[in-house]
């Protein structure tokens, strides 16, 4: 069986002499899943889709949907997938209905199919109340639940959403990222760009980092973040002494701490670090302390826990962080402005 | 969400292409694409059939006003005499169908690819991106035509002219035709080409020479005397849509034969055709 996607040895240059903008990408989306193409603003994400949904033609290389080459049966390729746009480019021509009954039209659905779909997917979107209206009309957030909608008319097989998140509100992203969750519990594929870590983070199955058009990492989100140096970091915040003891001794007590907390099994390494949050007298009289693991972290909470009560410490705050996708992100691309 | 039967019932009406290695053929494919290419076809119709008044404006008002200051007013002041008004109505016809279709195809072209997107969506239909720039012009044509034929009756309500004989009509429906189709493929060309900023300079260095040298006024042969702006003319396309009007409907006139009008709009057309899809196509393919 194909998978959902393939790309093999992909180029696209947009000049002959200007760098590649998509340069010798690589990587196939299996069927039913969710896979984020992550990348700073141009790196290639786009692009990529444009080649992928018959809009740009590669230089060299090969897409394939479902085992159907995109660039030699371009007309096939249309029918599998459907196209979330960065930009709303729906029909101002037309109302909200007419965008989603049009689009089916296109897409040869029966006339009584694609009423039953229209009136269904509004519903879905929570946009009946809409259907009547003006394309203007509509809210940023609205629109895109309608080019929604409108992309799911033709029930496509492999849905792509360019930087689906960019401009939304904190409910519209959330309603967004539901919906996707959804269509995957449908079986419909779904590559999104994005350069949003918690989105990618929360929706992919598996992620792609992309930069200057190369592929410099693929995996789900948790192998990627656990690939980093440095694991997960275990923080512990204590009560400061009252009244305050001598610094001398304060920083004696710590540094016995320190040093139980590093000859913990699993541990990797330990120091006190600067208090966590806030500023003023509690603040400043709170210390803290910060253990880096490669192992399950809950494992060693209890440890920690009985190092503290040894030392008389008294403990107000226990957080454990794993690396995010940022952090792999920045490692991988830089912190450089773009 | 819907329940399980309604998403099962949204999933894939495809047949799955891994089971079809072998190609279709384009006989099984003519059917889903002609669909395809109608429904591209009919969005255009549709959105200005439901607002017709834009374009009943475009189509009426300056045609009307040429026929009204030409056939009418220079006639009473007594620049104009006799059958004036007959070889007018040809080339206001001409004008108006050539200029509407051109238009029409040009102005949502222009948007589309500059600013709006709307064409995306049909971009990303199943049929080859050609067909969507042959929708185009077709879309123009019909509109070309729409506005050539409904200069008949105004014509020879305001110019008081006599209605044309049946056997007329073959030879006026052909080349209005061709030259909607000839407008249609000018505009598809135009509308790939001009940026929204240089839409007024283009339509001012392009429409205001069209109109004054496409012989609209006045039959082609009468320009022997001012033999440059004649060869000017003759290089116009419109011009032998005008000829061709006075050659089907006044056959005692001296004009550039019906044959010779339809070879040349032939030429024309295809011309304009393949520069207009060759345009769309690379716009279209970002």
């Amino acid at each position: 069986m194909s998978h959902a996607v393939t790309v093999s040895e992909l180029v696209k240059r947009y000049h002959p002499h200007a760098p590649a903008a998509v340069d010798g990408l690589s990587f196939t989306v299996e069927r039913g899943e969710v896979f984020g193409l992550l990348g700073p603003n141009g790196a290639g994400k786009s692009t990529t889709v444009g080649v992928l949904t018959t809009r740009m033609l590669p230089t060299s290389g090969r897409c394939l949907l479902f085992g159907t080459d995109v660039v030699a049966r371009p007309a096939r390729a249309k029918r599998l997938l459907a196209v979330v746009p960065q930009r709303q480019n729906l029909d101002r021509s037309l109302d909200v209905r007419q965008n989603l009954l049009f689009h089916a039209r296109y897409h040869g659905v029966g006339r009584d199919e694609r009423v039953r779909r229209a009136a269904e997917l509004l519903d879905l979107m929570g946009l009946t109340d809409q259907a009547g209206q003006r394309v203007e009309r509509l809210s940023g957030g609205q629109a895109q639940r309608v080019v929604i909608a409108r992309a799911l008319m033709h029930a496509p097989r492999v849905l792509f959403l360019d930087e689906p998140s960019t401009g939304l509100d904190p409910q519209s992203r959330l309603f967004l990222h539901h919906r996707i969750r959804e269509l995957r519990e449908r079986g419909v594929t779904v590559v999104l760009t994005t350069h949003d870590m918690e989105e990618a983070e929360d929706l992919c199955d598996r992620v792609g980092i992309v930069d200057h058009g190369r592929l410099l990492a693929l995996d789900t989100p948790r192998a990627l973040t656990e690939a980093l140096p440095g694991g997960t970091t275990i923080t512990a915040q204590v009560r400061g002494t009252d009244p305050p003891t001598e610094k001398a001794e304060e920083a004696a007590e710590a540094a016995e701490i320190v040093a139980a907390l590093a000859e913990l099994p699993g541990a990797d390494s330990a120091e006190q670090g600067p208090p966590a949050r806030g500023t003023g007298a509690a603040a400043a009289a709170e210390r803290c302390f910060r253990l880096r693991t490669h192992k399950d972290p809950s494992v060693l909470l209890p440890d920690v826990l009985r190092v503290l009560a040894d030392h008389g410490a008294e403990p107000v705050g226990l957080s454990t962080a794993r690396p995010s996708l940022q952090d792999v992100f920045i490692s991988l691309t830089g912190r450089e402005l773009r | 969400m819907t329940t399980r039967t309604e998403t099962a019932d949204l999933d894939v009406p495809d047949p799955d292409p891994d089971t079809g290695d072998a190609d279709p053929g384009p006989s099984r494919h003519a059917g889903p694409v002609t669909r395809t290419f109608l429904a591209v076809l009919w969005r255009d119709l549709f959105t200005t059939a439901r607002r017709p008044a834009p374009f009943l404006v475009q189509v009426i008002v300056q045609p009307l006003l040429l026929f009204f200051v030409f056939g009418k007013v220079l006639g009473v002041a007594g620049y104009t005499h006799g059958d004036f008004g007959e070889a007018l109505l040809p080339g206001v016809m001409a004008l108006n169908a050539f200029l509407v279709s051109l238009q029409n195809t040009a102005m949502p072209l222009i948007m589309d690819f500059s600013w709006s997107g709307e064409i995306e969506d049909r971009l990303l239909a199943p049929l080859p991106g050609s067909l969507v720039a042959v929708a185009k012009l077709v879309f123009g044509t019909l509109c070309g035509l729409f506005a050539g034929l409904v200069m008949a009756p105004i014509g020879f309500l305001v110019l008081g002219t006599a209605a044309w004989p049946a056997t007329a009509w073959p030879g006026v429906l052909l080349v209005l035709l061709l030259g909607s189709a000839t407008g249609a493929g000018v505009g598809l060309a135009l509308g790939t080409i001009v940026s929204p900023e240089r839409i007024s300079v283009t339509f001012s260095l392009v429409l205001a020479p069209l109109t004054f040298t496409g012989s609209v006024q006045y039959p082609w042969s009468s320009l022997g005397h001012l033999r440059w702006f004649q060869v000017v003319s003759a290089a116009n396309p419109l011009t032998y849509v005008s000829e061709g009007l006075r050659a089907a409907t006044l056959p005692g006139l001296r004009v550039i034969p019906l044959g010779t009008d339809i070879l040349v709009l032939v030429f024309a057309l295809l011309a304009a055709a393949a520069i207009g899809i060759r345009g769309f196509m690379s716009r279209a393919l970002g």
